[in-house]
């Protein structure tokens, strides 16, 4: 029998040391682990390196120790990101904000940066957990963890965001839409941290919004959807659509944006961008709802986050 | 009388007593963070005890190879029930007269039953051991819809129970089958449906919740070889309860067992029963010869100790054609899970299910309930509600609302037609209750007043209009709730627990300086007793609230009670120490009379102390009788000012209250918003309106997440799919709506105060106010009955099955 996910959350695919038998286990006491604080990334990526498969970087530790409770992960060592200077602020270069890995997600919402140049940022992390999460949470971890339910990924996706990833074979560049490959499964490499997140600037006067249905506080999103667009007098000239937690990677809706270009978001292009996100989502059921409900609300949220969009755009 | 003598109302005033808004002096430590719970207890040399679980809701125990557990560091020992049947504690008795398997004996029966215990040098280490257990088990086909449980080819669970046709409350009718109870007339009832004009049948459910306390259970076990003695730190709400028991199971002598409950992080029923975890902590910790502490965690609380509810309620009413109900019928079918391990009263299985006539004034009545067993843990505890009265109050106040729709009435005006009278009063129901005391439509009547019902319904008009144009998508919902409960168990002639008739104490001793000590068999979990009780002393005796120390749950200490839970402690306690404090005050007034050379017939009370009768000048206080106790009592009599009461009460209390939602549904999306929530509660004599006002808020948002998403579900195949915070509904502040309370004040008039009771109210009255919200909003678009819980995407489901979404 497959044991239920005590967190009612689906178990981690790439989750690599599962506990011992892999079978039942219901605890909520992690196994014994060592600890490491390098002090450089160079530290860090040699310590992975070494340590191989049983060590796992650690950032605000607000996804990875939840399941290590539950040992659904067991790592043996853990490598603290925090004691590296450089991993954290955002700053502007040119046309890009570029986000340290280890920038918490209350970092993102004390930023008048972050508040003039992509507000949508902002206005997602708000609706992530709580003050206490977002205090420690951090956005490398968040995008980095390659879980389906975070709000992170498919907001970068919608950006056109790309992360810098630095291992024993140097640095790279890869965008945030080619990162996710399965739930919990990234383009991440044995060895490699993601260090930082470059986001393009969206043109001056986009709309966007971010909707986010969810059960409470604190809770993963039913189905969320992410907008950004431009308007060209009464009609949408671009527009990206990103959707959270519809799929086991996040999604970029391509066939609903194209649905809404070129309209003035009248009902029937609503309606048309609705279902084509519906098409491509395949959510989970669970007591967030049945499969139908997950999508049914999924098209909602990019329905009305079409609508604030354009009704923001300036 | 010179300026600085304090004018009466100042006395009054000085003393904090009943009615005053006394701030909790239990405060000041918990938002310290400086409470004493049993987490916090550690003893040199203790050790951690945790469970192995099964992974199967029904399965053979083949093997369990604990070979490599041993070997663990820390580790020291792993106990099974092959250990516990050495000392025969391979089972134990349950409140409700069933036996339950400690450690699995042979089978397990729920997913995550206790398997084995893993006891070792902390916390950690046990983990680990557990993991490291290797158990053998040879699946068996799960019963998990209660609805099956007596088909002909159901699973037998209980193989314990083979052969046995009958059980604790008579016979049993198939191997499932637990119990059949039967109250009221039959034939009466089946005449006056025959002769009905309009009739009603609806199977209303109440699913299986948890009352999840933030503090899990858990307990401290530490056994002296020495002098023969187990001491138990536990989260009781029963701690004199849990002394007896485990002397009689484990053969102890009851004076060598000290059971301590000390600060406890909320209850509401979890903390009643004896759970595996106690009496595998006791014997680990005689088997060690260390003290050994069990701690359950998140995940075992919510699916291994005690659920609540899971009643299936087929309900019909009889009435005229003008609305006047002639009668109620209901069988229910009541979900025990593996063992019935009910904490009620031992001679009601179904609690006090017969509340269920209500508030209204039933000529007959009829009640059967079948309680079977099904692969899912037991329980079935008072999760915040005397025995089974939420599940009864659910369940007629959502009948009456089906009534009002089918007689196209407004179901407030229906509740008012059929209401007891307060000239009724003392009332005796069709099901066998007295209700002691009522004013039911003045108290319906303040509600739709102050809510402005009649204009709230007009708005709902409108807005269903403006629905069927297709301008809005939202619906709204009025969901009215009359609740009556019976609290206070109970009188001894029908209330006992295990033959332990179901009494309270208090136990008062005042000292030379005025000041004095409270001790009582009940155990606040949060309720706030030290401040409470101190203050009907206060009153009672014209000592300072202040001055009284409250002392509750060390069986050592505390005289023998039955505990806190079924909102008992006022109506019984609360009576105790007014009995003891009035035996204080008798005593005391020979010692004034004395002293102030009068007879004591010439003594009036005067707030604090006692007044000669047209001499206002001679007067001696409370404070000075209480020094003259211990150096000039009159000749003859013992010195000291001290008093006991056992009280039985002659009646249960029936607190009552008259609640209103109201509820706007996205029928897109499902999401509810409640824009407004008022409940007037009639507790009787009001002890401390601030307490009152805590425990109204706190009892309506537990009947929130009930209503609205609280669930503890199984999928078909036996998995527990909310084990935690995450899936099973807890609301925070944000969720939480803004709470409106009112009252009105309807003395008991056998209880020494005149107070009912009031911890519980809100979560029995509440979660029909919010299911009525939610059906009176979809009722315009044909439903008569949606089952709870009402969360977003069952709203959905039922908008669609309505025809309102595509
Ligand atoms: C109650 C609760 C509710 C939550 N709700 C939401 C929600 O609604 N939406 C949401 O988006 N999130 C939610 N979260 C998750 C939260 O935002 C996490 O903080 C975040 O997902 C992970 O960030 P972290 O810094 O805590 O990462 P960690 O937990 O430390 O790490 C997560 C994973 O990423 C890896 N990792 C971390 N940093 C790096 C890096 N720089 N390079 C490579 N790998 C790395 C780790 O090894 C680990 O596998 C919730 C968390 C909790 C506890």
């Amino acid at each position: 029998m497959i044991a239920p996910s005590p967190a009612g959350r689906d178990r981690p695919a790439n989750v690599r040391a599962l506990s011992a038998k892999d079978e039942w286990e219901e605890t909520m006491i992690p196994g014994s682990f060592s600890y490491h604080r390098p002090a450089s990334v160079a530290d860090a990526v040699k310590l992975l390196s070494d340590l191989g498969e049983d060590a796992r970087p650690l950032a605000g530790g607000h996804s990875l120790v939840p399941m290590m409770k539950l040992r659904l992960a067991t790592p043996a060592h853990l490598v603290d990101l925090h004691g590296i200077a450089g991993l954290k602020g955002i700053r502007r270069d040119g046309n890009n904000l570029v986000i340290g890995a280890m920038t918490t997600q209350h970092d993102l919402l004390a930023s008048d940066e972050v508040g003039k140049s992509v507000p949508i940022l902002n206005e997602a992390a708000l609706l992530i957990a709580d003050p206490q999460v977002r205090y420690r949470g951090t956005i490398g971890g968040n995008v980095a963890n390659g879980d389906p339910g975070n709000d992170m990924p498919a907001l970068m996706m919608t950006l056109g965001a790309t992360y810098r990833l630095e291992g024993p074979g140097g640095a790279r560049e890869v965008a945030a839409a080619e990162f996710y490959q399965g739930a919990y499964f990234t383009a991440l490499e044995p060895g490699e941290i993601l260090t930082s997140i470059s986001v393009p600037v969206p043109p001056a006067g986009h709309g966007y919004a971010y909707e986010k249905l969810k059960r409470k506080v604190g809770d993963y999103a039913t189905a969320a959807a992410a907008v950004v667009l431009t308007m060209a007098g009464d009609k949408v000239a671009t527009c990206t659509i990103g959707l959270t937690n519809v799929h086991e990677t996040p999604l970029l809706a391509a066939d609903a944006a194209n649905a809404v270009i070129g309209t003035s978001l009248d009902a029937t292009s609503l309606k048309n961008a609705a279902a084509a996100a519906e098409a491509i989502m395949s959510p989970a059921a669970d007591a967030r709802g049945p499969v139908e409900y997950r999508k049914h609300v999924g098209g909602i949220m990019v329905t009305r986050a079409l609508q604030r969009a354009a009704a923001n755009t300036k | 009388m010179n300026d600085m003598t304090p004018t009466r109302e100042q006395r009054t005033a000085a003393l904090e007593g009943m009615g005053c808004k006394r701030k909790r002096v239990e405060d000041i430590r918990f938002t310290q963070g400086k409470g004493n719970y049993v987490d916090d207890v550690k003893l040199p040399g203790m050790l951690h005890g945790d469970f192995v679980r099964s992974p199967h809701p029904h399965a053979r125990v083949k093997k369990i190879d604990d070979s490599e557990a041993l070997k663990v560091p820390g580790v020291l020992a792993v106990i099974t029930a092959e250990t516990l049947k050495t000392v025969n504690l391979a089972w134990m008795p349950t409140l409700a007269g069933d036996v339950q398997m400690v450690l699995a004996d042979g089978k397990v029966l729920f997913q995550n039953q206790e398997v084995a215990f893993v006891v070792a040098t902390d916390r950690y280490a046990a983990d680990d051991g557990i993991n490291k257990v290797v158990v053998e088990y040879e699946p068996l086909p799960p019963l998990i819809d209660p609805f099956k449980s007596m088909d002909a080819d159901a699973p037998v669970l209980r193989e314990d129970l083979a052969g046995k046709t009958s059980g604790a409350h008579g016979p049993r009718k198939h191997h499932n089958h637990i119990f059949e109870w039967t109250v009221g007339d039959k034939e009466l009832t089946d005449a006056a449906f025959k002769k009905a004009e309009v009739t009603i049948k609806e199977m209303i459910s109440y699913h299986r919740t948890h009352p999840s306390p933030l503090e899990t259970c858990q307990c401290v076990c530490s056994f002296d070889k020495i002098k023969g003695e187990l001491t138990i730190y536990g989260t009781f709400q029963a701690p004199h309860v849990i002394r007896t028991v485990v002397s009689l199971i484990a053969k102890l002598p009851e004076q060598k067992i000290h059971v301590i409950a000390p600060d406890i992080g909320g209850g509401f029923g979890n903390k009643v029963g004896a759970y595996p975890g106690y009496i595998c902590a006791a014997v680990a910790s005689i088997v060690t010869g260390k003290p050994v502490k069990w701690v359950e965690d998140r995940i075992e609380n919510l699916t291994a100790t005690s659920f609540a509810r899971d009643y299936h309620m087929t309900t019909e009413i009889a009435a005229t054609k003008d609305g006047k109900v002639t009668g109620l019928r209901v069988h229910v079918l009541a979900d025990h899970g593996a063992f019935d391990a009910c904490a009620d009263p031992s001679k009601w299985p179904a609690g006090f299910f017969n509340i269920v006539t209500g508030s209204y004034d039933f000529p007959t009545a009829h009640l059967a309930v079948d309680g079977v067993y099904t692969n899912k843990a037991p329980g079935g505890v008072a999760y915040r509600c005397s025995f089974r009265v939420t599940e009864a109050a659910y369940c007629i106040e959502r009948a009456m609302d089906i009534l009002a729709q089918k007689l196209n009435m407004d179901p407030a005006e229906l509740r008012l037609k059929n209401f007891i009278k307060s000239e009724q009063f003392p009332y005796h129901s069709a099901l066998g209750w007295e209700y002691d005391s009522g004013d039911y439509h003045t108290a319906m009547r303040k509600m739709m007043e102050t809510t402005g019902y009649a204009a709230l319904r007009k708005e709902q008009a409108e807005k269903r209009a403006a629905f069927a144009r297709g301008e809005t998508r939202e619906i709204m919902g009025l969901g009215v709730s009359f609740f009556t409960e019976i609290v206070g168990a109970g009188p001894s002639k029908n209330c006992d627990i295990l033959g332990i008739a179901m009494f309270d104490s208090c136990e008062i001793r005042m000292h030379p300086t005025g000041a004095g000590i409270a001790r009582m068999g009940t155990k606040s979990q949060g309720q706030g007793h030290e401040t409470t009780w101190a203050q009907i002393i206060a009153t009672e005796i014209g000592i300072p609230a202040d001055n009284i120390q409250v002392e509750e749950g060390n069986t050592d200490t505390a005289p023998y009670g039955l505990g806190t839970y079924g909102s008992r402690s006022t109506p019984v306690a609360g009576a105790a120490i007014a009995m003891a404090a009035r035996k204080i005050k008798a005593k005391a007034q020979m010692i004034a009379a004395y002293k102030l050379e009068v007879h004591e017939d010439d003594l009036e009370w005067d707030i604090d102390g006692f007044r000669v009768k047209g001499l206002p000048e001679k007067f001696m206080s409370m404070k000075d009788i209480c020094w003259a106790a211990y150096n000039s009592v009159p000749p003859g009599m013992e010195p000291g000012l001290e008093a006991v009461s056992y009280y039985d009460p002659p009646n249960m209390t029936y607190p009552f209250g008259a609640y209103l939602c109201v509820m706007d549904i996205d029928v897109d999306t499902g999401v509810y918003k409640v824009r407004r929530f008022y409940a007037l509660d009639d507790c009787g004599t009001r002890i401390n309106p601030m307490i009152i006002e805590g425990q109204v808020h706190g009892g309506l948002t537990e009947a929130f997440a009930i209503a609205m998403g609280q669930e503890i579900r199984y999928d078909e195949t036996g998995n527990v799919v909310t084990g935690s915070f995450m899936d099973f509904f807890m609301p925070t502040a944000v969720e939480t709506p803004h709470w409106e309370t009112d009252f009105t004040v309807t003395p008991s008039p056998h209880h020494p105060i005149g107070a009912k009771g009031v911890g519980e109210s809100p979560n029995v009255g509440g979660v029909p106010a919010f299911s009525n919200a939610v059906n009176d909003a979809f009722s315009f678009l044909g439903s008569t009955h949606i089952q709870m819980p009402h969360d977003y995407w069952r709203n959905w489901k039922a908008a669609k099955e309505l025809g309102a979404v595509a």
